[in-house]
């Protein structure tokens, strides 16, 4: 439905007759994928009711996987059929989504992103097995008290909490309407659907219960006040155009609405709304990308959530939240241009250095991959700010080629483990290339390419997106990015010079040998940083052609 | 037959990458394949040099164009060769004096295991060498000047075992560094100024070009010739160079490798016709080696080191010639192919004396060596009288050319350099003279020579040096190596009359190099009369010192000149001094600015950024409420930046 339309039901008087409002026409072929996981999500919500136990586990993992490929699959369809190019891509649903070239190949990355962290999820063989029963990640009941009987009872029962992967399809789902979304209630119902989830699987590990509890209360907390603000972005910026659609809203700012609401007589048009409410939604996306000064619920949540969990957050929210930032910014505020790159600029700037910065000191491994997170969604925003179509596809593929290294770090942290479960202290990491040279050298690969260092996908990424904003005038912030880049590499060869030039700790960690299920998911992660490393160039003409926002 | 100028190089070439990829199983062939593939260049060289003399004397330039080697936009170099009189008189110098020592080489390393090796090494040098004055560009040159480099490297320590000849290899290295960096400097600047290397394109546009590019083009190249030709001041590393196998001292440290300092001067004649500052510069440097060269050859006592002393000297004489302009162009290819004849023979003979005497090389333990080794004695007496200038023999000719033209430069410039090189005849003679006294004359003082060493009485001599202190039994040479002495004796006698008389080099050789007569303010006769007066001189104080009175076994004190000459006149103090002092000072106040200011900066940044971060750090401090702050705070700048942005 259009905003107008929207409007004029809310203000319809009653003798209207309700026989007369038209049926919304929803192009459900076009929404496919989200549709897929949203149905494959509550389908696992009733195998959670009706399937045994002991089948269960088998049952929601192929759902999950099955889904996210059949929603992969109609992506690609859709892709195939021309929805990717500026000349077809178009508005669905309404108005509420957009189905064109960065929501399809951001709903792609995401999806793949996805099933290569199910398989995470799904990993029984790292934890001892309980009894008879094998474990993963996550707590044996979600709802008993850390340490109390009940827990324990849970533990030697053999439980596992099979409720993670619809919590995770929910998730997915709401990723998939996140950068897609085409009117601002869109966007917000798509944070909140997948925020909830991923605050639930934040407070599910298996060790360590507490500090996962309390990483998913504060994850909570700041995410509904981040949300807040967002939400009262949305009212001035309706405020100011009358409307919650992207279009509208562009064309007012625009100028080419001149028509006032007579019931928004008083704010239409107000420049301090627009400002206000824009600086405020943009906020919110900033907080779920984890930008400075927004940031600082990212080590702590990072570090507490389960690490399979944490790959995906890390990964895939950032894949989505950065999709709806580009839409934002560049559909509904270009008319806004000289207002937002300044600001942004400062943002970019301080993320970079302060991400780079504080990740120098860190000690745990999780903490310094979140602090390693916080730069690169800096070095994200100086794409991000070259406000041209180089700029798009500079962070599409940046986007991509950052996704699955990520969730292939995170992989390789769940390996290392000792009695306590993750050995995340970087002091026990010392020597680990002695211990087991292949996990230390492909943590390593990841560290490279997390580093920028040639013909890795990280350089790729690195010079599309400084390239696209040296190209929009942002050559200052392109020495900025290049000297935290320098910073950064410091904290990664850190540990690689720890793991290959230190003396193995008598009592350090041992490296568990995983399912094939996680060595997909490494071998996937280093695929990706050699392909994208050597061979970039089709990914990112791939990137280039799906540079396009529809209007 | 333009297209046989490939194969030219392409034998030798052929040689060196079968003998030194091919394996032991060539050992015992390997020194015939060598000889035969050099005597093929020669063979070639001489078909095509008849084909040459057939055409009239404008159009004897061949050319052959390989392949583009480096075809990038507006950079073009191509593998293509130039043989025109000039490369035609190097081809034949080369592949001749060079098949020659092949020959000798098989007799003199006969007992060398590696010398499967060595006449890969050689092979190696000749393609080299050719390449070098075949190229018909600079870029290509460039390759054949550093190939004759890495042969001349390779074979001055091709007895690595022992440390003075590695040693003395890598001098040789180092010092031509500075010499090849100067030529690569001078093809950069011809670059930039003409935008071309080939030879074509910069003498055609050579006149174009100002007086100030040209010098600095003519004196780049001048040091490139300095490092090659063993001219002051790179003139060090020639006399540790006799540590190579002898007919290598023969070939590449006499004969060929040497000269192409001339060979570049001389090819590049446009460019210095253009710098007379350089041509100066020129003239200086051959004048004071030519007398340096002649003084350190006077006080030598090891035989190759004073015909290296002799050598520098000669080619002094060449490149003085050379920088003289048209009237010495000429008169340098020319003494530099008596030179070759002469010089070539004279360390063949002294091969052969050491070669007889356990490999001695100190002239006061030889001594009345004619009688044991007639043929020696003859062919290294003519290659004396050659060298000296005696009347109607090769050094006579070109020699004297080049005296006429030196005086002919005209005035004050032109009198002292005809002293300079009436005074190096005279010093000449007089080296020359002691050396085949000291050899071939005289008692014979190598006998009870028996005893232990006298430099280290107290140091057990090695197997080897037992062999080299035992009382040697001269002997002739095989006729292997004899026959190339005699074919080069003959080339020493007659080769000067056969160019000189009638001016046949000069009418050869002019199409190239343009020539012109200079105004000379004495006549030719009296130079002649004067060079005459000198050498007997030279020859005569010679006979007084080391004729009439025995040779002390044991070197006296000296003399300070005497003493400072056989210390190559302090080369190598020098060096030391200034070089190696100045850049271990250099070097320790860069590693002192390294640690301290490098470093400190280095680490002093590294620190900041930690201390920052613990500082910032500490911001992180785990309560949902400071983070929750620090967002609010972070909303409210950003709210207020977007305002401030639009008031602005």
């Amino acid at each position: 439905m259009s905003a107008p339309a929207v409007h004029s039901l809310w203000t319809t008087t009653a003798a209207d007759s309700i026989g007369t409002i038209p049926s919304p026409h929803i192009e459900y072929g076009q929404i496919s994928p989200v549709l897929i996981v949203a149905g494959a999500a509550m389908v696992g919500v009733l195998f959670e009711a009706f399937v045994p136990r002991k089948a269960r586990y088998y049952a929601q993992v192929i759902l999950a996987v099955l889904g996210l490929a059949a929603a992969f699959a109609a992506v690609v369809a859709l892709a195939a059929d021309g929805y990717g190019s500026a000349s077809k891509a178009h508005i669905a649903a309404e108005g509420a989504v957009a189905v064109d070239g960065p929501a399809l190949f951001l709903q792609g990355t995401i999806l793949l992103t996805a099933v290569v962290a199910i398989f995470t999820f799904a990993e029984r063989r790292l934890d001892p097995a309980a009894g008879s029963h094998r474990v993963d990640s996550f707590a044996a009941q979600g709802a008993a008290m850390p340490g109390s009987d009940a827990e324990k009872a849970a533990v030697r029962a053999g439980f596992t909490t099979t409720e993670v992967f619809p919590l995770s399809l929910f998730a997915v789902a709401g990723m998939l309407v996140f950068p897609a979304a085409n009117d601002l209630l869109t966007l917000f119902v798509a944070l909140e659907v997948l925020s909830l989830p991923l605050y639930l699987l934040c407070a599910l590990a298996r060790r360590k219960r507490l500090i996962s509890q309390e990483a998913a209360v504060k994850y909570f907390l700041l995410g509904a006040f981040s949300s807040a603000f967002l939400l009262f972005g949305v009212a001035l910026l309706y405020g100011y155009s009358g409307s919650v659609t992207y279009a509208r809203i562009a064309e007012v700012v625009d100028g080419t609405v001149q028509n006032v609401d007579p019931a928004l007589a008083g704010t239409m048009g107000n420049d301090a709304l627009l400002l206000i409410g824009a600086a405020l939604v943009i906020m919110g996306l900033l907080f779920k990308v984890g930008a400075v000064p927004f940031h600082m619920w990212t080590p702590d949540v990072y570090q507490g959530a389960p690490t399979p969990v944490t790959g995906f957050m890390a990964a895939a929210t950032k894949v989505a939240a950065f999709g709806a930032l580009l839409r934002l910014l560049y559909v509904v505020l270009p008319g806004l241009t000289w207002d937002w790159r300044p600001v942004m600029w400062g943002v970019a700037i301080i993320t970079m250095i302060g991400g780079a910065i504080v990740a120098i000191t860190q000690t745990d491994i999780k903490r310094l991959l979140a602090y390693s997170s916080i730069a690169h969604a800096g070095f994200i925003l100086a794409g991000v700010i070259a406000a041209s179509p180089n700029g798009i596809s500079s962070v599409l593929f940046y986007l991509a080629a950052y996704s699955f290294v990520t969730v292939g770090a995170f992989a390789v942290v769940t390996l290392v483990r000792d009695a306590g479960g993750e050995a995340t202290h970087l002091s026990k990491w010392a020597g680990l290339g002695r211990r087991s040279p292949l996990v230390a050298a492909v943590f390593a690969v990841f560290l490279l390419a997390f580093a920028g260092i040639p013909l890795t996908s990280g350089f790729a990424g690195k010079f599309a997106v400084f390239k696209a904003a040296a190209a929009g005038g942002a050559v200052p912030l392109v020495i900025i990015g290049v000297i935290s880049s320098a910073i950064a590499a410091f904290f990664y060869i850190r540990v690689i010079v720890l793991m290959f030039f230190s003396e193995p700790r008598p009592d350090g960690p041992t490296v568990a040998v995983p399912s094939p299920l996680t060595m997909v998911t490494i071998g996937v992660g280093v695929a990706v940083v050699l392909v994208f490393g050597i061979a970039p160039q089709y990914f990112l003409d791939l990137a280039g052609q799906a540079g396009t926002f529809a209007r | 037959m333009d297209n046989l100028i490939a194969l030219l190089i392409a034998a030798p070439l052929l040689g060196a990458a079968v003998l030194l990829c091919g394996g032991r199983a060539l050992d015992r062939v390997g020194p015939l394949v060598g000889t035969v593939l050099s005597g093929a260049s020669f063979v070639i060289g001489a078909v095509l040099f008849a084909d040459m003399l057939g055409k009239g004397a404008g159009d004897r330039t061949m050319t052959q164009h390989l392949f583009a080697w480096v075809p990038v936009a507006g950079f073009k170099a191509d593998v293509g060769f130039q043989l025109d009189q000039l490369s035609m008189t190097f081809v034949l110098l080369i592949s001749g004096v060079g098949t020659l020592i092949h020959i000798y080489s098989i007799g003199y390393m006969a007992h060398d295991e590696r010398r499967r090796r060595f006449f890969g090494y050689l092979n190696l040098f000749v393609a080299a060498m050719l390449l070098l004055v075949l190229a018909s560009n600079y870029l290509l040159l460039y390759m054949g000047w550093e190939g004759v480099g890495l042969a001349s490297y390779l074979l001055i320590g091709f007895w690595q075992h022992k440390p003075s000849a590695a040693t003395a290899a890598k001098k040789a290295f180092l010092v031509n560094r500075v010499g090849d960096m100067g030529l690569s400097i001078a093809i950069m600047l011809m670059f930039t100024t003409f935008g071309t290397f080939s030879f074509g394109g910069v003498f055609g546009a050579a006149h174009g070009a100002t007086e100030g590019k040209l010098t600095a083009i003519s004196l780049m190249l001048l040091l490139a010739a300095c490092g090659k030709s063993a001219q002051v001041p790179l003139q060090s590393w020639l006399g540790d160079a006799m540590e190579g196998p002898t007919p290598v001292s023969a070939l590449i440290h006499a004969a060929t490798m040497v000269t192409a300092g001339v060979y570049l001067i001389t090819r590049s004649a446009d460019l210095f016709n253009g710098a007379p500052t350089a041509q100066l510069a020129v003239v200086v440097v051959g004048g004071v080696t030519l007398l340096f060269g002649a003084i350190v050859g006077c006080a030598k006592d090891d035989i190759k080191k004073s015909l290296a002393g002799s050598t520098m000297s000669q080619i002094g004489y060449m490149i003085l010639a050379a920088g003289l302009g048209p009237i010495g162009y000429v008169f340098a290819i020319m003494h530099l192919v008596t030179h070759g004849f002469f010089k070539a023979g004279l360390f063949l003979g002294a091969g052969s004396v050491m070669h007889g005497m356990n490999d001695e090389v100190d002239m006061r333990k030889y001594g009345g060596l004619r009688k044991y080794m007639p043929v020696t004695f003859v062919t290294f007496g003519l290659g004396y009288l050659a060298i000296i200038g005696f009347p109607g023999l090769s050094g006579f000719f070109s020699k004297d050319k080049i005296v006429e033209a030196a005086f002919a430069k005209g005035g004050t410039e032109g009198w002292i350099l005809g002293a300079v090189t009436l005074l190096g005849a005279a010093i000449t003679a007089y080296y020359m003279t002691r050396m085949m006294l000291m050899t071939f004359f005289g008692e014979e003082r190598w006998r009870n020579t028996a005893t232990a060493s006298p430099d280290a009485p107290d140091v057990e001599p090695a197997a080897e040096e037992r062999g080299r202190h035992a009382e040697p039994h001269p002997h002739e040479s095989p006729s292997v190596m004899t026959i190339p002495m005699i074919v080069l004796a003959i080339g020493s006698v007659g080769a000067g009359a056969f160019f000189g008389v009638g001016d046949r080099f000069l009418r050869w050789l002019e199409p190239v190099t343009g020539h012109s007569e200079g105004n000379s303010p004495v006549s030719a006769g009296v130079v002649t009369a004067a060079t005459l007066v000198l050498l007997v001189v030279g020859a005569g104080i010679a006979y007084l010192q080391y004729g009439r009175r025995p040779v002390p076994a044991r070197a006296p004190r000296g003399s300070l000149l005497t003493r400072a000459a056989r210390r190559d006149l302090l080369q190598d103090d020098f060096n030391h001094v200034v070089l190696v002092r100045g850049g271990e000072h250099l070097t320790r106040s860069l590693v002192y600015v390294d640690h301290t200011v490098v470093d400190g900066v280095v680490n002093g940044t590294a620190a900041s950024f930690g201390g920052l971060s613990g500082r910032l750090r500490k911001l992180q401090n785990g309560y949902a409420r400071s983070y929750a702050l620090s967002m609010f705070g972070g909303t409210a700048v950003i709210v207020a930046a977007t305002l401030l942005m639009r008031a602005v």
